[in-house]
């Protein structure tokens, strides 16, 4: 405890920081509310429920998106792998998505579903498949050559193989690119939402911001930076638990 | 083109085929994209979708081709590559500086380490508004925020690279007289250069995604704001033509990237065993 307070008074510096220049009027409330407001604010958004809502509609639609994007470009990822046939046709198109700027997808899927839930989703599901796929694409295909003879000349069927030894061994890379996906899911949310959105946290943020209320529009912006560092450090202890066989 | 009943049971994993072979599974692939783009000026011109959701390909081409003689592609994805790449050029220098004061400075350590184990998860594209509230509404506050996104994994690269150097290296280095100046520029800084450049390649896609992200979220001159304001009046082509001269660009940087860092990295055993295969 003591040291994980010692290794983060740094951030507690610039709190102070914060506060101290706001209140003296170094730097002006126009530009920078006091901290301490801003944690007011945060209070007040969290008892109206107004965060806790906005938030859930940011989570469902980035949820939906990650998850379709894990299965379907993991999937596409481990067949690419697995058979040549699979690797011609797919892997031309996920290489000429590669260098996409996923951004540019936005508009896309704006003129397909509009500005609401739905368009959202499917950006988060492009976006997000790339590196999924890539990541288990590339683990799939460093199945040691070894494990796989020895499992077929034990009579493992072509499918019990693929489940017993390419899945696992993908794993590692596989969810390095859910990372890196994941990373990429609120980038792409956030965007969207501050684009266009009638509710969601990007929403909250460009609604206090043109409207001047900074200390409210501070509040939101932390929550996002927060709920972004809070799923990464929890997916990393989460894939950590997943790798626990792999000495 | 073979079959796909001809090879069934080979699978990717298998021996290496022969020349033969291969060339027909190249060949395969070209003609998987070519299928690609024939369905889609098929899907176009069939009216299954209907024009505003898919133009068809050769009328995106047209527009591409429009862009170019117009000359309005300077002011959109030029625009944006200039922002890009001044936002990434500062992230590098500044990501490479800091992170040799941290590897050099156990005060630069204390100081950096939470804030970077905070920042690089947190999506800093959150950060824009209060951006836009200090930088004003045009290049500064999206080239501070490329910045800002495109510096952490230099950063991390750095220090990384800085600290993975053999000590041998540097004990024999003081044992012949190299100075602390020197230490770093022959030394260190050449012996990091592969983690480094990895850095770099993994901050220019976060630099060309950011830039876009800010121009489609702040609207006015670059292609990010160019697409969405199409895409809002149904233009489809002009979106659709957007994507395809962001995606150039894009690849064209990436692999000038990789080159580059064939380039650098001649002495390094990387390359000599990339080109010995």
């Amino acid at each position: 405890m003591t040291r994980s307070l010692r290794r983060y008074l740094p951030l507690l510096l610039i709190a102070v920081l914060w506060e101290a220049a706001t209140r003296l009027g170094l730097v002006s409330e126009l530009v920078l509310p006091t901290l301490s407001s801003v944690i007011v604010a945060w209070a007040k958004l969290i008892a109206s429920g107004e965060l806790v809502t906005n938030a859930l509609d940011s989570l469902y639609r980035a949820g939906v998106g990650l998850a379709l994007a894990i299965v379907i470009g993991g999937a596409a990822g481990i067949f690419m792998a697995w058979s040549r046939v699979v690797n011609v046709i797919v892997s031309p198109i996920v290489e000429a998505m590669y260098p996409l700027p996923k951004s540019v997808l936005i508009p896309v899927t704006a003129l397909w579903l509009g500005f609401g839930d739905g368009s959202k989703i499917l950006l988060i599901f492009l976006g997000c498949m790339i590196p999924v796929t890539i990541g288990a694409f590339n683990g799939a295909r460093a199945a040691e050559q070894t494990l796989l003879w020895s499992a077929r000349s034990m009579g493992a069927s072509r499918l019990r193989m693929l489940w017993d030894v390419v899945v696992p061994s993908a794993l590692p890379e596989l969810l390095g690119g859910i990372r890196t996906a994941l990373a990429l899911s609120f980038v792409l949310l956030v965007t969207s939402e501050l684009i266009s959105a009638r509710r969601g946290l990007g929403y909250m943020i460009g609604f206090f911001g043109t409207g001047g209320v900074y200390d409210a529009m501070f509040a939101s912006v932390l929550t996002v930076a927060l709920l972004g560092f809070v799923a990464d450090r929890g997916y990393q202890r989460l894939m950590r638990r997943a790798l626990q066989w792999r000495q | 083109m073979s079959s796909p009943a001809a090879a069934p049971a080979a699978p990717a994993l298998a021996a290496r085929p022969g020349r033969g072979i291969a060339v027909a599974w190249g060949a395969a692939r070209g003609v998987s994209i070519l299928c690609l783009l024939l369905l889609w000026e098929a899907v176009a011109r069939s009216g299954i979708m209907p024009a505003f959701m898919l133009p068809p390909l050769t009328v995106t081409i047209q527009q591409v081709a429009l862009d170019l003689a117009s000359g309005d592609i300077f002011a959109t994805l030029g625009v944006s590559l200039y922002r890009a790449l001044v936002g990434f050029a500062v992230a590098g220098v500044g990501g490479i500086a800091i992170g040799m004061m941290i590897v050099r400075s156990a005060a630069a350590r204390w100081f950096f380490d939470p804030l970077i184990s905070v920042g690089f998860p947190t999506p800093k594209v959150a950060f824009l508004p209060v951006f836009i509230l200090w930088f004003g509404v045009y290049d500064l506050s999206k080239i501070t925020m490329v910045t800002v996104d495109a510096i952490f994994p230099v950063l991390t690269a750095t220090v990384i690279g800085l600290e993975g150097i053999e000590r041998e290296l540097i004990w024999s280095a003081r044992n012949m007289g190299a100075s602390n100046r020197r230490l770093l520029w022959e030394i260190m800084l050449p012996a990091a250069l592969p983690q480094i450049l990895t850095g770099l390649q993994v901050a220019l896609p976060i630099a060309l995604i950011v830039a876009i992200a800010t121009e489609m979220i702040m609207g006015g001159t670059g292609i990010g704001g160019a697409m969405l304001q199409s895409s809002r009046m149904f233009e489809s082509a002009k979106v659709f033509a957007g994507i395809i001269e962001i995606s150039v660009a894009g690849y064209c940087l990436i692999k000038g990237m990789a080159m580059l860092r064939r380039r650098l990295l001649l002495w390094h055993q990387e390359t000599a065993h990339r080109s010995g295969v």
